[in-house]
């Protein structure tokens, strides 16, 4: 068995695990990052639409663009790469952790480092995730599947799709497929609203006329061998009206229904996760409960932006370096979410530093109030044109913001939104 | 004659009602501000998409599966929206000997409209 040390391990060679890894290269430290695909880069690879780069580039990429981009920043630094390589397990009990891989070169490959930074971004939810009932024929497949296929492998899945769920991902496959000669009969969304951009729904929709079914509720999936359609039902005013149900013929079904932070190597090790967010707490150094273990990206929460994924990744890249040198915040402050805010990432603030925070409200809005409270008074305000969940919202709070909280031995900051 | 448009500059999505003035310019209503016109005009009277798509790559085939059998594309500008499925399908045409590298112009100055499709990442 192969046995290496680093200061820093990263697991995970997409947007995320690259921008933190060179963070701590730069602040010299040793530092590897392990991939269990073939290339680094992650999702991007398959992401061949442009809207990527805009904060990182100042550019409008595509997902490859972007990724190789970053990847020349890695050339010159001292970075191991490990690709083709998979975590299987993650001992982070001690001081020195270690993590098991396997690969198909080394076999076992034992990592041992003082910091282990979660990088593993997020996996789509699917079919059994939202029980869609009926049959189980071939041709159901989740969108970011489908994408990899035509994009990457260079297979059409149908002739005749419906897409179930209206995030962006499903969208921009609606797109796709009819750019390759599938025709996409309708989009089916459970909710009023889409949950894609109003963008998305513009340029991958309207401009190829595909019907967007709102309030609607895909109730079965018919086909004996290969799907033939869907059922749908109609909802009004929170019933399902059975008896307006109708069938869209088809013989392939994407799901784009979410996603969900992938934590399943996070909980061996103990890490506690935010059932609102699916991802770790962590305090303001994007630190877990286990100490030396850090975590950015989407696996700490799904971000809209890969943009937003590098700037918070990098910052987890920064604060591992501080940490190996010994410096923890001082003094921290709890953060609470507050009215229509349903998430906060992180979980606690800096009292004595510049603190960015991402957040999700619950509600579409135009003209909206952000307010934050430190121990429930009014410290800051922010006007928001316009608001919705499908937006991450930033808030930047620093030392003169929270200098309420310093004296209080358990202080609150609390954000909402009305 | 009056259309119905959302605007797609930002993320507030103004409805946006636009009528036809006897001299062919557009009455925007709707709009939160300036850069709703703009759309407005771009969007009804010359609208432009950007493309991405993949190409075929000389020699592979689908045998081995997990391998990347398409090399992504894009053009370098939003192109004319009328003409997309007809640029599409040259792009469908380019049969790309590797290696490529990012940036590589594939189609140069498609149909003299001043836009080039080039690769969006590099294979060898």
């Amino acid at each position: 068995m192969k046995e290496l040390n680093f200061d820093a391990v990263v697991i995970g060679g997409g947007a995320a695990g690259m921008a933190a890894a060179i963070e701590l290269d730069t602040a010299g430290f040793s530092c590897a990052i392990v991939e269990r695909e073939e290339g680094l880069g992650g999702i991007l690879g398959q992401c061949i639409h442009n809207g990527f780069g805009l904060i990182e580039f100042n550019e409008e990429l595509t997902g490859p663009e972007f990724a190789e981009r970053m990847e020349e920043r890695l050339t010159g630094s001292k970075i191991a790469s490990f690709t083709g390589t998979t975590v299987m397990e993650m001992d982070a009990r001690a001081e020195i952790k270690t993590l098991y891989c396997y690969t198909a070169k080394y076999g076992v490959l034992r990592l041992n480092a003082r910091a282990i930074v979660l990088a593993m971004g997020c996996r789509e939810r699917n079919r059994g995730n939202i029980r869609i009932p009926g049959d189980r024929p071939a041709g159901v497949y989740t969108a970011g599947l489908a994408q990899r296929l035509v994009n990457i492998e260079g297979l059409v899945p149908g002739k005749n799709a419906v897409i179930i769920g209206s995030g962006d991902i499903g969208l921009i496959m609606a797109r796709r497929m009819s750019w390759v000669g599938c025709k996409v009969h309708a989009v089916v969304e459970i909710l009023p609203y889409p949950s894609g951009l109003t963008r998305n729904i513009v340029q991958c929709l309207h401009d190829f006329g595909i019907p967007l079914y709102l309030s609607h509720l895909t109730t079965r999936i018919i086909g004996k061998d290969r799907v033939e359609g869907v059922e749908v039902t109609p909802i009004e005013n929170g019933a399902m009206m059975h008896e307006k149900a109708f069938v869209i013929p088809c013989d392939t079904v994407l799901l784009s229904v979410g996603l969900v932070p992938e934590n399943e190597l996070s909980k061996t090790a103990g890490v506690e996760l935010n059932p609102m967010t699916n991802g770790p707490v962590v305090d303001s150094m994007l630190m877990t409960n286990v100490p030396g273990v850090f975590a950015c990206g989407n696996v700490l929460h799904v971000h809209d932006l890969v943009d937003y994924v590098a700037e918070e990744a990098r910052r987890a890249g920064q604060n591992v370096a501080r940490w190996l040198k010994g410096d923890k915040p001082s003094r921290e402050a709890r953060l609470k979410a507050g009215s229509n805010v349903r998430y906060l990432a992180p979980s606690r603030v800096d009292l004595d530093r510049d603190n960015k925070l991402y957040l999700r409200t619950l509600i579409v809005k135009n003209g909206a109030m952000l307010e934050v409270k430190v121990n429930n008074r009014v410290v800051k305000t922010q006007k928001k044109s316009h608001i919705q969940p499908s937006e991450m919202i930033t808030v930047e709070l620093g030392p003169k913001d929270l200098e309420s909280a310093a004296g209080s031995p358990d202080p609150v900051v609390e954000v909402s939104i009305n | 004659m009056s259309q119905e448009l959302v605007c797609i500059t930002c993320p507030m999505g103004c409805r946006l009602t636009v009528d036809t003035l006897t001299d062919g310019s557009l009455e925007v209503s709707g709009n939160r501000c300036a850069r709703g016109i703009k759309y407005a005009n771009e969007e009804l009277l010359a609208p432009k998409r950007m493309v991405s798509a993949t190409a075929r790559i000389a020699g592979a085939g689908h045998e081995a599966l997990d391998a990347i059998a398409r090399l992504p594309v894009r053009t370098t500008v939003a192109y004319p929206k009328e003409g997309v499925l007809e640029l599409l399908a040259a792009i469908y045409a380019l049969n790309v000997a590797l290696p490529v590298k990012r940036g590589d112009v594939l189609i140069k100055d498609y149909k003299g409209s001043g836009v080039d499709v080039i690769a969006a990442r590099t294979l060898s």
